[in-house]
């Protein structure tokens, strides 16, 4: 009934045509990739981590795939105007599934940082590179392997030892086709010891016709180093996207990581944090607004593997009329991870009846001296502060606004870049007042 | 200090499970092995109509076409369901001593099990239904409950007495379809009790079903049914053991509830099968499908369990809240200990207007064992207000143990309130420390702060049945601090 043999077979076809541009580093990887694939095929609603999320049927439009690396002519600086006010960051492209070589970036980077094509650097660092690439999503699920099989370039960034960047990497991914398209794209972190970044990612999508991205992030943060990594998707009804983020992290590393879906079509998130130093420190938070007939799925495992490591994820949902919100967190405490102190918070509002949420926080503990908790609820706007703001003469649409907005507030407070944060605050008001259905970044949607 | 404790409870470590003994009493076993000839033989000798029959020969049907289901925190090693005999007879009457009697044997069993079946030894306000195997030894104060119209009986005795209530009811909560060990209880059940609370009656007394495996290598499958009909109430309690053995025995029961229109059901469970030795031989396998259907408006359901047996439990006593204003409650205490494993939980399932539900779940774990909590909450789009709260604690004892919380919420209605909180923590140094200081031992403060823990769960269970479990509870926990 599904297709993966289409998949296996286009693989197989063009095999040649795929590796051809790319780097060893990626090839070597691919045949143990689809083999994976083959064994697993595309998940079914009967696996139990895609019981609200039948992404199976995705996979049956015919796309396109651009195989054959065909440059694109589109100029993402024309094309692209980033809204946000005052925000000063290095921007990167990525159209579709191509690194864009071309970016206007004044400032020089720091002696030793690398930054853009990850085909390029895996051609010319692959030996540093051969103990990152791959190491966390071969053990990811089928789909992981899919991308890793089919993908061609993305992004690196590497920062290295007590390197700073202070203007924050802004990697812009647009996607713009005259055709169904189907982008596989693949983004390498890796901060060494007490390096700091700042990250923004953000999907736009450029054209209405059906798109399927699948992308894969490997995050690895050394001793100490310290990531914030923010990821915006404003794309469209007819762009859904599978996102796989694995973070490996060592002793006394940072993370901060906020997901917010405003506008998409269907996605998911999968998110794994691997806390394997002690003292690590990792912050998920997350926040969708999702109406018509949108759907997000957000699953989170946070693997506590050593002593002394602190989580928390905060995951908020707004789910307006046909929507469907899926959330899925588990937090797993291994038996050595003593003091391990874990937390996870859900909340979610419905406000029609054909709304739907799901939500499964999961806890699996092997160690017993361990603060670990969590808590979900599902639920509508408080009738007494509704109430209340009446009394006050405030139009209770208005006063629904307020509310909401303050729900979202406790997630976008976490974005520690000002102009952003701002920004989103903005963004998502416009959201709620039905004003926001296309990226306005772009200036072929004005 | 932590030294100290060991020694303190390793002592009591080693003691025996109570209630580990073997009755020799004069039982028919059939021969191991399942097929329809067996489901055939098992319903000649219960004298069963045809249609019973086909009902079982449909599951077993159904049941060939089944995989085990694997999706359960739990390592079931394989289990043979061709090595075990699915019907055990301990009622057996010699040939020339046809009289009623009950051999003076199982008397002695049940008596020593605390479950004296002589009405005037019994204690007041409880009738009892004694199950060993797969046969209902005797059923208490029947005549009693009669006269108030209330049927309480054995199963295989309501399919003959009351052929149009069992056939109305039987299945219609717990399909043959449910689940792999639905049909399997579907196909060979032996016995169980069957409880009828007629309009408008409130059951004077606690109903009461003792279930003791006893026979080797069987399996007990047992099937209870309730009912209560309009305006009606009952308090149902539940308790079982099994003697120690090197291998493991299966049990997998199914009990349905029926609640009508402004009824109210009350189920209480102690299970204490016996749940292996400390190295993690032995032990009953729990396979049970519990499921109540508050049919009518403003009925009410109350599950309370203290799980303390078996080597491994699966479990998921639910609720269907079908009626307005219905309400389902459910209050669990889980302890593993040893090598001992547990997936238990329940399904709220809310499909009438205005309809709530109350989830306490607390979980302790000691020694190597493994506890789950796996529970649903589900609000379909009709359920109007339906509001929820849950709330899962675990109690970690030990560092070599597991305790783990898998809650589903698939809400599909805007305004449904569904709280969900969960919690892990250990007994701490302090919490001891400050017992000590008061002048309460070691032993003694880790049961007082256990018993603590549990105690929103166990004033929930009528009263005799709180001391048992309370008892249970420090007994099953013992040798487990360190």
């Amino acid at each position: 009934m599904y297709n993966e043999k289409e998949y296996i077979g286009i693989f197989e076809q063009h095999r040649k045509l795929i590796d051809e541009p790319c780097a060893p580093l990626l090839n070597d990887k691919r045949d143990n990739a689809i083999r994976l694939f083959a064994e697993k095929g595309f998940p079914r609603t009967s696996d139990e981590s895609y019981r609200h999320s039948a992404v199976a049927k995705l996979f049956a439009t015919d796309y396109g795939l651009n195989i054959g690396r065909i440059e694109n002519s589109i100029n993402p600086h024309e094309l692209f105007t980033c809204d946000v006010p005052n925000l000063h960051t290095r921007q990167e492209y990525i159209i579709n599934d191509c690194y864009y070589r071309n970016t206007k970036n004044s400032t020089i980077l720091p002696k030793g940082v690398l930054i853009g094509s990850l085909n390029d650097y895996a051609k010319s660092h692959a030996y540093m590179l051969s103990s990152y690439y791959n190491s966390l999503a071969k053990e990811g699920d089928s789909l992981a392997q899919l991308n890793t099989a089919f993908v061609q370039d993305g992004l690196l960034v590497y920062i290295p030892q007590n390197t700073e960047i202070e203007e924050t990497i802004q990697l812009v991914m647009l996607l713009r086709s005259n055709i169904e398209i189907m982008s596989n794209r693949r983004i390498l972190i890796i901060l060494e010891e007490g390096a700091k970044a700042n990250m923004l990612i953000c999907d736009h999508a450029a054209n209405n016709k059906q798109s399927l991205s699948t992308q894969v992030l490997e995050v690895f943060l050394k001793d100490g180093a310290s990531l914030n990594l923010f990821e915006l998707e404003e794309t469209g009804a007819e762009n859904n996207r599978i996102s796989h983020l694995y973070v490996r992290q060592e002793k006394s590393s940072n993370f901060n990581h906020c997901n917010i879906t405003l506008t998409n079509g269907f996605t998911r998130n999968n998110t794994h944090v691997m806390l394997s130093g002690e003292g690590a420190e990792t912050n998920l938070t997350g926040l969708a607004i999702c109406d018509k007939q949108q759907h997000t799925d957000n699953n989170t495992l946070v693997e506590h593997i050593t002593a002394h490591c602190t989580s928390n994820e905060l995951y908020k949902y707004i789910l307006d009329e046909e929507s469907t919100g899926v959330f899925t967190g588990k937090m797993y405490i291994h038996h050595n991870a003593q003091q391990t102190n874990s937390q996870q918070t859900n909340r979610n509002l419905c406000l029609t009846k054909c709304a739907h949420m799901y939500a499964q926080p999961q806890l699996e503990i092997y160690a017993d001296d361990v603060k670990c908790s969590h808590g979900s609820t599902v639920g509508q706007l408080d009738e007494n502060a509704l109430f209340y703001m009446q009394q006050r003469g405030i139009p209770v649409d208005e006063a629904r606004h307020l509310l909401m907005f303050a729900f979202a507030g406790e997630v976008i407070d976490n974005i520690t870049i000002d102009a952003l944060r701002d920004r989103l605050h903005i963004l998502i008001e416009k959201r709620f007042r039905g004003e926001l259905n296309r990226c306005k970044g772009c200036s072929l949607c004005k | 200090m932590k030294k100290k404790n060991n020694n303190i409870f390793k002592k009591i470590a080693d003691k025996a499970y109570e209630y580990g003994f073997f009755s020799n009493v004069n039982t028919d076993i059939i021969e191991s092995g399942l097929n329809e000839d067996v489901i055939r033989l098992i319903s000649d000798k219960k004298g069963e109509p045809e249609w019973m029959l086909e009902f079982r020969l449909q599951a077993y049907r159904y049941w060939q076409t089944l995989k085990m289901p694997e999706w359960a925190h739990l390592k079931i090693p394989p289990i043979d369901y061709q090595a075990i005999s699915y019907y055990a007879d301990p009622t057996k009457k010699s040939k020339d001593n046809k009289n009623k009697e009950i051999d003076p044997e199982l008397m002695k069993t049940f008596e020593k099990l605390g479950i004296p079946l002589e009405e005037r030894l019994a204690l007041s306000g409880t009738a009892v239904d004694a199950v060993m195997d797969s046969v209902s030894v005797k059923t208490t104060f029947k005549e009693e409950l009669k006269e108030k119209g209330i049927i309480f009986c054995s199963m295989s005795e309501a399919i003959h007495e009351y052929p149009d209530l069992v056939k109305k009811y039987l299945g219609s909560v717990v399909n043959y379809r449910d689940n792999f060990f639905a049909a399997l209880n579907s196909a060979v059940f032996s016995d169980g009790s069957f409880v009828y609370i007629p309009k408008g009656v409130r059951c004077p007394m606690e109903l009461s079903t003792y279930f003791r495996i006893n026979a080797a290598n069987t399996g007990q499958f047992e099937r209870t049914l309730i009912v209560a009909d309009d305006n009606s109430y009952v308090s149902y309690l539940e308790g079982c053991t099994a003697p120690m053995r090197d291998e493991n025995q299966l049990h997998a029961a199914i009990v349905e509830i029926i609640v009508c229109e402004n009824a109210e059901v009350k189920y209480s469970t102690v299970q204490n099968w016996y749940p292996g030795n400390a190295e993690g031989e032995g032990g009953v396998y729990n396979f049970v499908t519990k499921r109540g259907d508050c049919r009518g408006n403003n009925s009410k359901l109350s599950w309370t369990q203290v799980e303390t047996g078996s080597a491994i439990t699966w479990k998921y006593p639910s609720c269907i809240l079908r009626g307005d204003n219905s309400q389902g409650e459910f209050y669990s205490v889980a302890v593993t200990n040893n090598y001992q494993q547990a997936d238990t939980g329940t399904k709220m399932i809310h499909l009438g207007r205005n309809t709530r539900s109350t989830i306490i779940s607390k979980g302790i774990s000691a020694g190597k064992s493994q506890n789950s909590y796996r529970g649903l909450v589900r609000v379909s789009k009709n359920a109007d207000n339906a509001r929820n709260y849950s709330q899962c604690d675990s109690l970690l004892l030990g560092s070599q143990c597991g305790a783990h919380t898998f809650p589903y919420m698939d809400i599909h209605n805007d305004n449904a309130v569904i709280e969900h909180e969960a919690t892990t923590s250990k007994i701490s140094e302090e919490q001891l420390f400050y017992c000590n200081q008061r002048g309460i031992g070691t032993e003694e403060a880790i049961g007082l702060i256990v018993n603590g823990y549990a105690k929103e769960v166990l004033n929930k269970l009528p009263m005799e049945f709180a001391i048992e479990a309370q008892k249970l509870l420090s007994v099953s926990l013992e040798g487990s601090v360190g």
